[in-house]
């Protein structure tokens, strides 16, 4: 029924706007696009007022296109960068207070499972490094905790980037920031290892980088969080402008980031392996019967 | 979906959907011996709550444990506990975003740390219900009744009642939805009591059959989009206007609050239909008026039929809603009153700030008398008060001095 949306209303089809008009004959919707055809047919997230070279951007671009059922997405966000470009894509966004979209992920996608039964309606957090690990830290790690099913992205740019490059907890040891003049006084927070104790069931850490990774890590989180439990991406999305990158040498910082601190990890626990191979035919999770070759 | 569609079918649980009209003023009522927590519990399990959520708070833990076990018997869709009070009302507001019908109570300091949540729900015209079993909030400690909460919750664009008795609780809570839910209102409700007064103390309360329920919530009528990809544009906030310009975004905010609190005008119709006006009044002839409202207006009734033992003729007027203020009402009840006594529970008086602005000749208001911290309030305190206005002598209470 959601596909409806993206439907012209008999006679009226052409006198819709161009946006509109892309949106139905070259969209996303009820098709099976992926990032190796990006180009070739309309985004759901195309127009934004982010800075130039911003890295978040292309990760929240790619991650878009990379849900399973974006006609059934609904992405739920928290002040920061990331949300002005969140809330200018065609899927519902959901911006409720100060730090508590995880809250409000687990009371929709409670909702959302209530009134639709059976349907599927995946529910996507995507927030920045403050709004999930400092003032919404305590949403985030208890909705992990209640096992809630759905996914939380972290758009991690180790500042506060919204309001002119603060410190965060997810900034590195050291960095000399806004609130921070003598240099950060303790480690990036492990949000990794938090996700893994409060029980996630997909954890990666990634860079824009690799689109197909960006891609593959997105599909399995959102699959993942429809029935085994909650998934976690945190995702290096530099701000190029609080840590000086110039603009055409942000994919060169994420690569060099990648390969320093930021490697690419990936957990996923043995119930989400199964579901992946029995629901969805990942091939690398099918379990392979053991051959024992009798001791002569 | 049209909601009267649904009447006479049956839910999961076996209650019969009711038309609301029939349950509230035509069903029998069973006279039951309750505390206020276990009317909260009665209410909800005919109200076709989906979603509850809970979070330990004095006075209101009981209504929200025994909530707890509706839920394992089926009479709630979903239930869990928050890990806070604004993690509480986050979570209310994503599942009233997905088109549940919301339930959640809260208390004193708890309201508090949940507060913005408030105007958030209210700005994204959500209707869920919130009990608050009113307690002191500020420090020494208290976690006696205190109504000092609700002089904030009536600047959040909320609907707020205030509820005298058990009867009065058990009633709104299905009644709230009711007015809450309409398109032309849709706004969350604030459904307020004075804790232990009302949550811990028992009353004969009439309940409606326990094998009826109300329609289920309709999201469709909301005046916004619901969050469910099903019609478009579904986006809580399309375009960031804050980023392109500061004129737009103060025009849009500015239209919207007062389109907010439009709505919570429009609900007037409604409530006083529902509640038989948005006041009650007692011998309102009287030189003399009490006006209050929660238990202040139990004390006030109980002061007025002392001063009759004394031949002092007093009258009484029950302010039921908050928000939206009886005004009209308020002005027409005081035309002829002399003097206006307010008691409250609380140390800063908004009911008589309130009434002060409302009406002409503010100077026949006497606010007070108050007690706070949650301290009891005899009626022989008000007796005090309406003798000490009108001139008479009146006997010296203990502990007040000579």
């Amino acid at each position: 029924m959601s596909l409806d949306y993206v439907k012209f209303t008999p006679g009226f089809d052409a006198f819709m706007p161009k946006e509109y008009r892309d949106m139905v004959e070259r969209g996303p919707f009820g098709k099976k696009t992926t990032v190796s055809q990006m180009g070739n047919f309309k985004e759901i997230l195309e127009e934004h007022p982010m800075c130039a070279g911003c890295a978040m951007t292309l990760f929240i671009r790619l991650a878009i296109v990379a849900f399973p059922n974006p006609e059934d997405t609904i992405t739920v966000g928290t002040a920061g960068c990331g949300r002005l470009a969140i809330s200018q894509a065609a899927i519902p966004f959901v911006y409720g207070n100060y730090g508590d979209q995880n809250g409000v992920a687990s009371g929709l996608s409670r909702g959302l499972r209530i009134r639709f039964g059976d349907k599927t309606k995946d529910v996507v957090v995507m927030a920045g490094d403050g709004g999930t690990a400092d003032i919404g830290f305590q949403q985030v790690l208890h909705s992990w905790f209640r096992k809630e099913r759905f996914t939380t992205i972290m758009l991690d740019n180790e500042v506060y980037g919204n309001t002119g490059g603060q410190e965060s907890g997810m900034t590195t040891r050291g960095a000399v920031l806004k609130m921070a003049p003598l240099g950060k006084k303790f480690e990036k927070m492990d949000m990794v290892a938090m996700a893994k104790i409060a029980g996630c069931a997909y954890i990666a850490t990634v860079v824009p980088n690799n689109p197909r990774r960006v891609e593959s890590c997105i599909k399995k989180a959102v699959l993942i969080a429809r029935e085994v439990g909650p998934t976690y991406i945190q995702a290096y999305t530099s701000c190029n402008i609080e840590y000086a990158i110039p603009t055409d040498k942000v994919m060169e910082d994420a690569k060099s980031v990648e390969d320093d601190r930021y490697k690419f990890t990936e957990y996923v626990s043995e119930d989400a392996k199964a579901y992946l191979a029995d629901r969805y035919g990942y091939k690398e999770f099918i379990q392979r019967p053991v051959v024992t070759v009798p001791h002569v | 979906m049209d909601n009267t569609a649904v009447i006479g079918a049956k839910t999961k649980k076996g209650q019969v959907i009711t038309d609301p009209r029939m349950m509230m003023n035509d069903a029998p009522r069973t006279p039951s011996f309750f505390t206020g927590s276990e009317v909260i519990k009665e209410a909800v399990k005919r109200a076709n709550v989906d979603v509850m959520v809970a979070y330990p708070i004095t006075p209101q833990s009981e209504a929200a444990a025994l909530c707890g076990e509706l839920f394992a018997e089926g009479y709630i869709g979903d239930y869990f506990r928050g890990e806070s009070e604004f993690a509480v009302m986050s979570q209310c507001a994503g599942a009233a975003f997905g088109g549940a019908r919301v339930f959640t109570t809260t208390a004193g300091p708890g309201t508090m740390r949940a507060m913005e949540n408030f105007p958030m729900w209210a700005g994204a015209r959500l209707p869920i219900q919130c009990i608050v079993t009113c307690r002191g909030i500020n420090s020494p400690l208290s976690i006696q009744p205190d109504t000092i909460e609700i002089a904030y919750l009536m600047n959040t664009g909320m609907l707020v009642w205030h509820a005298e008795t058990a009867q009065d609780f058990y009633d709104w809570i299905l009644k709230g939805y009711l007015v809450s839910e309409e398109p032309d209102v849709h706004l969350p409700l604030a459904l307020c009591c004075d804790g232990f007064f009302v949550t811990h103390t028992k009353d004969v309360v009439g309940l409606t059959p326990a094998e009826m329920c109300l329609p289920p919530y309709d999201p469709y009528r909301s005046p916004v989009p619901c969050m469910d990809m099903e019609c478009p544009p579904v986006r809580m906030m399309r375009d960031p206007f804050v980023m392109k310009s500061n004129y737009i975004s103060y025009a849009t905010h500015a239209s919207w609050q007062q389109e907010v609190w439009a709505a919570a005008e429009r609900s007037r119709k409604h409530t006083i239909a529902w509640l038989d006006g948005l006041i009650d009044i007692e011998d309102g002839d009287a030189d003399i008026l009490i006006i209050s409202s929660g238990t202040a207006v139990s004390q006030g009734r109980e002061a007025m039929r002392l001063l009759a033992d004394e031949g002092v003729r007093v009258g009484l007027v029950k302010v039921k809603t908050l928000r939206p203020w009886p005004e009209e009402e308020l002005r027409e009840a005081t035309k002829h009153a002399s003097h206006i006594i307010v008691p409250e529970f609380n140390v800063i008086g908004w009911m008589a700030k309130e009434i002060k602005a409302t009406i002409p000749n503010s100077e026949r208001v006497v606010a007070g008398p108050r007690v706070c911290g949650g301290m009891t309030l005899p009626p022989e305190v008000i007796v005090e008060e309406v003798k000490k206005a009108i001139g008479m002598r009146s006997g010296v209470l203990a502990g007040r001095g000579g």
